[in-house]
């Protein structure tokens, strides 16, 4: 087969033969569901503030409560079903990454609390927080210096 | 004797039959278009057990037994099992034989163990040095997420071309005997590797395989794709079997009219959600030890050349950037034997 057939012209027919993602049904699905969840956490901010918080500490009450809801959510099956539907809209507000966490924690926990859950809880959340944490380094340097 | 025919090709002197056929399958695949061809539709794919893995190993395990006794027989009358499935170092039908008391060759073919398994036993049986043996096959959908994609309440959503892999095992007890169907011959196929690289796209990592084992099977016989009922390929799925097409009729053999998949055959696409079809050991292991066996049995149809093709490759081999191998093994099975 391989002889007459270069790699260059499978992959052709591959594409040819391959349906794409349906890019523009997907992302106004991302946009609505991203919009709901941070919607939502406006609504904890705004509530949080007119009880007497500051917008700072009304943040971390935010983040908190959306990461334990996203978190008892994957717990319970459902945010895959919501990831399934939103794609993108539910991996990237702070509850896509609190599923991130939750859900290998689940899985691996069979392997044992240390070389099972621990070793492998931040498997799919580990390259945002080293990369996160190196950006974060960087932009400070140079805050620093021109700041 | 055995006779080597052409290329790759192995022709059987004995009638080298297969008596009996079980299948196992998971929920999904139970509520799919051939559950009224299955022996066993699981309630729970976690059978009440710890992990996904020994929930396999059980499926494996029971399913073995389960042709067993259809032949009427007990494991002890068995010479040879020859099982594989996807896991690391084989671990699923390791555990699954492991109480069996049964001599074990373990296999990896990824999904066409099937297909490998079932070519071994035909030739320890044609070889006169085994009596009864067993040939299977198992995947398990939330074992292999696990192993090979993401945590299972990840949310994440499915390429259009992404595949679902079968939850179930296949198993074949083949032996000399005179009972319908018959392993008539064989085709190993090489490892065709086109450069694909995409592991949510494995009908097209497979296809040129396929079409590469079908190719040397109907030269080395001289036959044409009519000679037989169905050329049945594993888990191609969709885009699969439409690059299958298009690379045997450039090779001058039309298959279109009697090619099916076992990867299409399974699920339904639009009620099921599964994408381009469905995958994985148990995917052509169960179609074939359900409804083919079924419908070879009762003569619906008499001569198949049964194809399981495989994507090999590791989670480490694709995060390496190396391309995934595709492998097809054919197996003939006939109802009519070599002597009557």
């Amino acid at each position: 087969m391989g002889k007459e057939m270069t790699k260059e012209q499978y992959d052709e027919m591959v594409k040819k033969a391959s349906p794409n993602s349906p890019i523009v049904k997907n992302c106004i699905k991302a946009f609505i569901v991203g919009g709901i969840i941070c919607t939502i956490g406006q609504i904890i901010t705004n509530i949080a503030k007119f009880y007497g918080a500051s917008t700072e500490d009304a943040g971390t009450y935010t983040s908190v409560i959306l990461v334990i809801a996203a978190s008892v959510l994957t717990g319970l099956g459902l945010y895959s079903k919501l990831g399934k539907f939103a794609g993108a809209g539910s991996i990237v507000p702070i509850t896509g990454f609190s599923n991130s966490v939750t859900s290998p924690a689940i899985e691996f926990k069979k392997e044992g609390m240390i070389l099972g859950l621990g070793a492998k809880i931040f498997i799919v959340a580990g390259p945002v927080i080293l990369y996160g944490v190196l950006t974060s380094v960087i932009v400070g340097i140079v805050y620093y210096i021109f700041g | 004797m055995a006779k080597h025919i052409g290329k790759q090709s192995m022709e059987f002197g004995k009638n080298i039959s297969i008596i009996s056929a079980a299948s196992t399958v998971g929920t999904k695949e139970g509520e799919g278009p051939l559950r009224e061809y299955f022996d066993v539709i699981l309630q729970d794919n976690l059978l009440g057990l710890e992990s996904w893995e020994k929930a396999e190993s059980k499926i494996a395990s029971d399913n073995i037994k389960l042709a067993i006794n259809k032949a009427n027989l007990s494991p002890k009358d068995i010479d040879y099992v020859v099982t594989g499935d996807l896991l690391n170092q084989c671990c699923g039908s390791t555990f699954g034989v492991r109480g069996l008391k049964i001599p074990f060759f373990g296999v990896f073919g990824a999904c066409s163990t099937m297909g490998e398994a079932m070519s071994l036993c035909a030739v320890l049986v044609e070889s006169g040095g085994a009596g009864n043996t067993v040939a299977g096959a198992s995947s398990h959908f939330c074992s292999a997420e696990k192993q090979f994609r993401f945590p299972m309440d990840l949310g994440t959503q499915r390429t259009p071309t992404a595949t679902w892999t079968v939850t179930g095992d296949g198993a074949v007890v083949i032996a000399e005997g005179n009972e319908h169907p018959f392993i008539r011959s064989i085709t190993t196929g090489k490892i065709v590797d086109m450069g694909v690289k995409d592991a949510n796209n494995m009908g097209a990592a497979m296809a040129p395989a396929a079409a590469d084992a079908i190719y040397e099977h109907l030269k080395d016989f001289g036959r044409t794709p009519n000679y037989y009922d169905h050329i049945v390929t594993g888990d191609l799925g969709y885009v699969g079997k439409e690059l299958l097409l298009e690379l045997l009729s450039e090779k001058g053999y039309d298959i279109s009219k009697n090619h099916i998949d076992c990867g299409i055959e399974i699920f339904d696409k639009d009620a099921q959600d599964t994408h381009s079809g469905g995958s994985g050991c148990a995917c052509s292991a169960v179609t074939f030890a359900g409804m083919l066996y079924y419908k070879l049995k009762r003569k619906i149809i008499n001569k198949i050349l049964f194809v399981p093709t495989g994507a090999l490759m590791s989670p480490t081999s694709v995060q390496q950037g190396e391309s995934i191998a595709g492998i097809a093994h054919c197996v003939a099975i006939e109802n009519e034997g070599v002597c009557v």
